[in-house]
């Protein structure tokens, strides 16, 4: 972790470890704890949707690494997160290739016997569920997740 | 991030009491409790969560793999939480009418899973 120029901006390069996941959810929620815009509700959903996002990072960067090298190049997982006025944004970072959302297979609904069959991609829809905006970017080597998380435009709470 | 299992028997129920925080990370070991009880022939299984901190898909993930598990041999899988913060991760994916979510130990045993 460094401290970036700006004082509203924390950065962290996170090795491509499940373990670390934890270090993000810690960072990120010390941040918007700090905030009094944002109460702990919403404040967990920030960490959930963070989590979510470093986790896919790290699975693909795992991925990526035993397809590509040996041994694996192990870039980090890049976490930015901005304290604007009224909202926070955060961007995860991967170099693991690309990933593009629109060309997931949707899952059957949950209540459809069938979902049974897919223990993952919960993790998507959460995403867009806990964000107020989510983007999707490609980079040149990788995916950008930008996420704006705003105190009273929780969605699900209506 | 640490994750407790502390796994005991009621009855036909076999209690499994998480604590800690699930994801990416600790989820395996609550995946590989699961398919040792499957294995060893519990098909009653309860997953407590009330000493559960954290909870993501990853997570939610291995309980689908529970239930799934249980209901290839006619068994029955519940959750016991109470803690709206974990509780709201169930609504909000819509695993809640999708899994038995009791409010405590005793109604989930009292439940048909």
């Amino acid at each position: 972790m460094h401290a970036a120029p700006d004082p509203e901006v924390v950065e962290l390069a996170l090795p491509a470890r499940p373990e670390v996941v934890s270090v993000a959810r810690l960072v990120v929620g010390a941040i918007v704890a700090s905030d009094p815009l944002f109460d702990d509700e919403r404040g967990a959903d920030l960490r959930l949707a963070v989590s979510e996002a470093c986790t896919n990072a790290i699975q693909a960067q795992l991925a990526a690494d035993e397809r590509t090298a040996v041994p694996p190049v192990g870039l980090p997982i890049l976490m930015r997160c901005t304290v604007g006025v009224g909202c926070i944004d955060v961007v995860v970072t991967d170099h693991a290739g690309g990933f593009d959302p629109s060309t997931l297979v949707p899952h059957p609904e949950v209540t459809d016997p069938a979902r049974l069959e897919y223990e993952g991609g919960l993790g998507i829809p959460l995403l867009r569920m806990l964000t107020d905006h989510v983007e999707f970017r490609p980079t040149g080597d990788g995916t950008e997740v930008r996420m704006r998380f705003e105190p009273h435009g929780d969605p699900v709470r209506g | 991030m640490d994750l407790r299992l502390d796994v005991s028997q009621r009855g036909e129920w076999s209690i499994v009491e998480v604590g800690g925080e699930i994801d990416v990370a600790t989820a395996p070991r609550l995946r590989e409790q699961l398919i040792a009880l499957v294995s060893e022939g519990h098909h009653r299984i309860v997953v407590s969560l009330e000493a559960v901190d954290f909870i993501d898909s990853t997570g939610l993930g291995v309980l689908i793999s529970g239930l799934k598990r249980v209901r290839t041999h006619d068994g029955a899988f519940a959750v016991v939480c109470s803690e709206p913060r974990i509780l709201k991760v169930f609504e909000i994916t819509g695993l809640d009418t999708v899994f038995n979510v009791a409010p405590t130990l005793d109604d989930a045993l009292a439940s048909e899973g």
